[in-house]
């Protein structure tokens, strides 16, 4: 397999975050909020993707960490510190948390790392919604003001999706770098990894804790673009949502989070007819689509065109093999 | 003081004795077929709902219960193994994991589609009876005594019948399981139909106290996987110690504790297991293989 972060992968991604800076003009204000909805899942989702895609760790505490990233964001907010300063520490404080929880998880086997995220993104659900004195409980975080100069909803859609090439690009480059192939060794081989030298725990230790950063970034990119913020879009129905972005548009791929997070945006608003039903439907596509490409959208446009190509060399091979 | 307690111990025993039915059928998933039943939960809500519909349509209650039964071994056991299991399976346990998820928010919403939001009532064992100063509820003493009889009933077929030989066999080595000549593939089926019946036992079991509701399974699920976990993830005595030391421990801090953090005792308990003792309460320490 190969290391799926090609330089036409890194072009593609720019051209894609361009074209929806350009869009932002012609759109109507919701227009504009759903694009930055969608810069920000898709940074979130690019942080869980370098966890279950190349650290092949599957994580259920990924809206955790946006929600810790968002809270973090708000409330120093609140105190007059400025915005670079709250994304910095939102930042650290998630890569900490994230390490903090992988490390006794991955100290014993695998899947343990789903259970014990899975009870993390519960536990930090509860302290947003218990801890009245310092994260407002269920009344949340109102009137969370955006950076200076970014208050309009264009430009502040243009400053997440700034946000979204420089997560990208530093992804694309960490892939690049012989630290990235190491990922890709241990997910395609553990046991040869190991061997030639990778220490496979504490790969998988930074895979899964750079993940958690990165949800951290997009909870502190959600905040401002919201502007209030309460427990109950981080709980574990978002970190599930999250997940399924990265398996819909391909787990392992550098443009998969990109392509998930679009559908995961989108989708909602054209099936809105289906009101109650949507999850469902959605659940059983999902189910569908792993039954019959466990690699995703990509992994299913990747086989079409490994087809297509086979269909065309046979073609050309043919008039020779022909008697 | 100490009646109070014995009170809580008897009930957190009942409940935990359905976590241990639970888990114990999540951990036979895990054993023979690597399967990670995230959805193991909600497959407790859905003979739940099943008997429910029957007994309203009209059938007595046992009837009722078998028919919940039979269509959780058709539906959990046969079905979920033959449409999800079979072919996801070659493409390693990740994507299974994951499509496991999807299920159980299929499972939740689509029940939610049919039944609605609110909690229904199951019908259960009324009363109790006086002991000494105690009150004993005779919902508890039937639970107690179903899981118990259904968990000796499982270690004499596993233990002592050649099938369930086999079954311990194909759990603990398929390919060496199948050269002896085991039919490895009905073994795994077997188990599949296993953890079906063993859910909807738990369901009857725990309904009467929990209500019925669509989104049951969570907090179900959740304190199985601790269970299995706590219990040392690989065996099924493990699986029946943890579930009946979280059901005690649950509600003790329940009662002692803050009553908000009621859901995060599995979480607190499953992390001190992994830092301080990550083989669980039975298992014993192995060498990580990667």
């Amino acid at each position: 397999m190969m290391a799926r972060a090609s330089a036409g992968g890194l072009v593609a991604a720019v051209l894609l975050v361009v074209l929806a800076g350009a869009l932002g003009f012609a759109l109507q204000p919701y227009g504009i909020y759903l694009l930055s909805l969608w810069a920000v899942y898709t940074i979130a989702a690019i942080g869980l993707n370098l966890t279950l895609g190349f650290a092949g760790q599957m994580s259920l505490a990924q809206a955790a960490f946006v929600g810790i990233g968002a809270y973090c964001t708000a409330l120093l907010d609140a105190r007059g510190i400025p915005f670079p300063a709250t994304l910095a520490i939102a930042v650290l404080l998630t890569f900490g948390v994230g390490w903090c929880v992988g490390y006794p998880a991955l100290r014993v086997q695998g899947h343990y790392l789903a259970f014990v995220t899975l009870g993390l993104t519960t536990l930090v659900y509860l302290v947003m919604r218990n801890e009245t004195w310092l994260t407002g409980g269920i009344g949340g975080v109102s009137n969370i003001a955006r950076p200076w100069p970014f208050a309009h909803n264009l430009a502040y859609l243009h400053l997440c999706l700034a946000a979204l090439l420089a997560v990208a690009a530093a992804m694309w480059w960490m892939l690049r770098s012989p630290w990235g192939r190491a990922f890709v060794a241990l997910r395609e081989n553990p046991v040869r990894a190991m061997s030639l030298g990778v220490d496979v725990r504490r790969y998988t230790l930074l895979a899964f804790a750079i993940g958690a950063a990165l949800g951290g970034i997009a909870g502190a990119f959600y905040a401002p673009l919201v502007q209030y913020i309460e427990p109950s879009p981080f709980a574990l129905g978002f970190s599930i949502n999250l997940l399924m972005m990265v398996v819909i548009g391909g787990a392992g791929y550098f443009l998969g989070p990109f392509l998930g997070a679009l559908v995961a945006v989108l989708l909602p608003e054209w099936l809105r007819f289906l009101q109650d039903e949507y999850l469902i439907i959605y659940a059983v596509a999902v189910i569908l689509l792993l039954l019959f490409c466990p690699t995703g959208l990509l992994g299913l446009a990747e086989r079409a065109l490994a087809r297509g190509r086979a269909r065309g060399t046979a073609k050309a091979a043919a008039p020779v093999a022909a008697p | 003081m100490f009646w109070d307690n014995l009170d809580l111990l008897i009930s957190g025993l009942a409940t935990g004795a359905t976590y241990a039915l639970v888990a114990t059928g999540f951990t036979l998933l895990w054993q023979t077929s690597s399967t990670v039943n995230f959805a193991q939960g909600d497959f407790v809500t859905l003979p739940a709902f099943a008997i429910i519909a029957l007994h309203a349509a009209g059938l007595p209650l046992p009837l009722a219960m078998l028919g919940g039964l039979v269509a959780a071994l058709i539906v959990l056991g046969a079905g979920f193994k033959l449409a999800l299991v079979d072919p996801m399976l070659r493409h390693g346990m990740l994507p299974l994991a994951i499509a496991a998820i999807a299920l159980g928010v299929a499972v939740q919403e689509g029940s939610k589609a049919v039944f609605g939001a609110e909690a229904f009532a199951f019908p259960g064992v009324p009363g109790g009876f006086d002991l000494g100063p105690l009150f004993i509820n005779w919902q508890d003493m039937v639970t107690i005594a179903a899981a118990v009889v259904a968990v000796i009933a499982l270690q004499l077929f596993l233990s002592r019948t050649r099938t369930g030989r086999c079954m311990q066999a194909t759990a603990q080595n398929p390919s060496v399981a199948q050269i002896l000549g085991i039919p490895v593939r009905r073994m795994i089926m077997l188990t599949f139909l296993l953890n079906a019946a063993l859910v909807t036992l738990a369901a009857i079991l725990i309904s009467p106290t929990t209500l019925v509701k669509f989104d049951n399974g969570s907090s179900i699920g959740l304190a199985a996987f601790c269970a299995a976990i706590i219990g040392g993830f690989n065996q099924v005595r493990g699986a029946i110690a943890g579930g009946l030391l979280l059901g005690v421990v649950e509600n003790f801090a329940a009662t002692y504790g803050p009553d908000q953090y009621r859901a995060a005792v599995p979480m607190v308990l499953l992390i001190g297991f992994i830092l301080f003792r990550p083989q669980g309460l039975l298992g014993r320490a192995t060498e990580r293989a990667v």
